[in-house]
């Protein structure tokens, strides 16, 4: 979680150098759920997401550099430079594919599970989406179809109260999104997203009643983004946001949360070492990501 | 009449506010058209004046909305749905080529639908292949679409009235690279015709057809063109669907040469209609083979370094007009060569800073 919040930052920090020319949606207050889901999931498991993804793909094992590199546009980058922030993969980690279109991953990710399913395979899929997602019909269609066909799928939902400035009361009537899953018939949960254990247990739970065969699980996370929804900065100035709720939910940063649990279960974390190795892989990274060529125009034309 | 001058992203605005004075049927429908960015601008303070009933945002359901405005319109109201990208419009495909299209073809008088959908094409700061797509052949495609492409300022703000008072589904699509220009746009209420090409520079060497922004390039390039005695026609194409080949026709007639200018794709393009519309009708008058200068068949890229190749610019117009004309003096071709923008081409110029 503090290495996500790291990079995220120095993505931030950085960006104002005019050198990654693309929008950007970052993740930094939502690290828990990447995380926490993540760390449930085998390495055979699959992982789609959306426009704000950089922490989903980290938390899955994504190569950093590749991704600091598709930021920077570079032939090295995990699209190869082709996608950007916004469509970034890295299949050898299972990684499947984050795109921009509201809910234009869902589905795909439970195509990707009735071909588990089909196929006889034991691996799940996980599906990242935020809340405004639940107001596109493609994610209900895939739910119906997740339910119906029984699918080894994982729907997430980060449920950060915003789409873009619009809060969530200005697009949906006052009901719960887990409620919603539930009627779909797909068993759900919801509950805290800033709090990483409480995660990774509903997650590993909900892993296990997917291998136990009974089918979809459905876990509705609130967090908060503490950024913009698109871009390096804080633009709680606007006031499309309550006064004070920002600063609520910083109170309750995932990160200082975590490392209140570790301290009280006397884990040993020695976190200036681990800033300090979090600190030159990054540097490292944004090295090689500038450093490195741009994609060959020539090539552009590969897989058209 | 003093000009007076604003932007295209003002003008729209404008019209909109007029249009809703106008008619207190007129609605505005759209993700973010009262958020603090108000669609790039263009809907800032509508929901003010107008309030809550008449200026809405909406849920991210571009096809049920869709649907509904087009219910709404066939009640009587006139809704005008905004997209701040038309890949989203993508997703709203069903209701308006199933429907909107064909609602009142099937059901005649009392089924009309009056309904506006503006979607802007985005260029630039890599957004990609899939938020900066340029759709318009896809949607002339499809008949009971009007799709109009307005290129000036003038044109923004008659064409969306223009749209809102149709009766028809109207496709009103907007480059985000003209938002920023400026021209002489009249403070009081007009409706321009949602037909009609317009010839906007005369002259007898070379046709240039232009849809959108490439517009922009054609006129840098015809300004250059000039000062090497090279007299280009340039035709602001403006409506996508119902074509006017009429104008192009007679254009053609004069000039024999044919440049057409897309900010789209060439394959199944709306620059193949114009050239095969030319032949067909026109072969005799050709001196030479038509040329389509479009975006490869390609999707958009992201890295900043293949803009650079994707996106025709004033040079490359000002290059394909001298192959039209077997001009082939390298001094004139090292002076097409120099209209090329130095910087990046994933912004329209170094002041640009977005939002894109
Ligand atoms: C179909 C579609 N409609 C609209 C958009 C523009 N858009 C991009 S992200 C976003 C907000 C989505 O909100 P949510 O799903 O809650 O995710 P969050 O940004 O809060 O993480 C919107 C409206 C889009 N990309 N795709
Ligand atoms: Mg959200």
């Amino acid at each position: 979680m503090l290495r996500i919040r790291r990079i995220e930052e120095a993505v931030a920090q950085r960006y104002h150098e005019q050198e990654m020319r693309c929008p950007v949606h970052l993740s930094i207050g939502q690290e828990a759920v990447a995380v926490g889901v993540c760390a449930a999931l085998s390495d055979d498991d699959i992982v789609y997401s959306g426009h704000r993804s950089h922490a989903h793909y980290l938390a899955k094992g994504g190569d950093l550099t590749a991704l600091i590199a598709e930021l920077y546009g570079k032939a090295s980058g995990c699209s190869g430079g082709r996608g950007g922030s916004m469509h970034i993969v890295d299949h050898k980690i299972g990684f499947w594919g984050a795109t921009p279109i509201v809910a234009g991953t869902v589905p795909i990710a439970v195509g990707a599970a009735w071909a588990a399913k089909l196929q006889n395979s034991s691996r799940i899929v996980t599906i990242f989406f935020g809340d405004g997602c639940f107001e596109e019909g493609v994610m209900h269609e895939s739910l119906n179809f997740a339910a119906l066909h029984q699918l080894p799928v994982l729907f997430v939902c980060e449920n950060n109260g915003y789409s873009v400035y619009t809060n969530l009361q200005s697009r949906q009537p006052h009901r719960s999104i887990s409620a919603l899953a539930s009627a779909h018939g797909v068993n759900s949960i919801s509950g805290d997203g800033n709090d990483v254990m409480f995660v990774n247990q509903q997650s590993s739970d909900a892993i296990k009643r997917i291998h136990n065969g009974e089918g979809p699980q459905f876990l509705e996370f609130s967090t908060f983004r503490w950024l913009e929804h698109c871009g390096p900065n804080n633009d709680d100035d606007l006031g499309y946001r309550d006064e004070g709720e920002l600063a609520s939910w910083q109170e309750r940063c995932p990160i200082e949360l975590a490392l209140g649990q570790l301290n009280a279960s006397s884990v040993a974390l020695d976190q200036e070492d681990v800033e300090k190795d979090i600190n030159a892989e990054i540097i490292s990274a944004f090295n090689t990501a500038q450093c490195a060529d741009p994609p060959v125009v020539g090539d552009y034309c590969e897989y058209a | 009449m003093p000009d007076r001058i604003l932007s295209y992203a003002e003008a729209i605005r404008e019209a909109t506010f007029q249009a809703m004075e106008d008619n207190d049927q007129v609605i505005v429908i759209g993700e973010g058209v009262p958020d603090p960015k108000n669609i790039f601008g263009t809907t800032i303070g509508l929901q003010e004046k107008f309030g809550p009933d008449r200026v809405f945002d909406m849920p991210l359901s571009e096809n049920g909305v869709t649907g509904i405005c087009i219910g709404a319109a066939q009640a009587g109201l006139r809704p005008l749905m905004v997209h701040q990208r038309i890949d989203f419009m993508l997703l709203a495909m069903d209701q308006l080529v199933n429907h909107a299209a064909k609602w009142h073809f099937l059901f005649g008088k009392g089924a009309e639908i009056p309904l506006v959908i503006r979607a802007i094409i985005g260029r630039g700061w890599g957004q990609g292949p899939q938020h900066a797509q340029s759709l318009q052949a896809l949607f002339a495609h499809i008949p009971g679409l009007r799709v109009v492409m307005p290129s000036s300022a003038y044109d923004a703000k008659g064409m969306l009235i223009g749209a809102i008072n149709d009766n028809n589904p109207v496709i009103f699509l907007e480059h985000r690279w003209l938002h920023q220009i400026t021209g002489n746009v009249p403070s009081n209420y007009y409706a321009e015709s949602l037909e009609g090409a317009k010839v906007i520079r005369k002259g007898a060497m070379v046709t240039i057809a232009a849809f959108s922004y490439m517009l922009i390039e054609a006129i840098r390039a015809a300004e250059w063109l000039a000062t090497q005695d090279i007299e280009v026609e340039i035709i602001d194409m403006r409506v996508v669907r119902p074509l006017d080949m009429d104008t192009v026709l007679m254009s053609i007639e004069k000039t024999g040469r044919l440049l057409v200018l897309d900010t789209a794709w060439k394959t199944g393009g709306i620059s193949a209609e114009i050239v095969a519309g030319v032949t067909e009708k026109a072969m005799k008058h050709l001196k030479c083979a038509p040329v389509r200068l479009t975006l490869p068949d390609l999707p958009a890229p992201t890295a900043s370094s293949l803009t650079e190749t994707y996106y025709p610019e004033a040079e490359q117009v000002a290059e394909a007009v001298l192959r039209l004309l077997d001009i082939d003096d390298n001094n004139v071709i090292a002076g097409a060569k120099a209209l090329a923008r130095t910087g990046n081409r994933d912004v329209p110029n170094a002041d640009f800073t977005g939002p894109f």
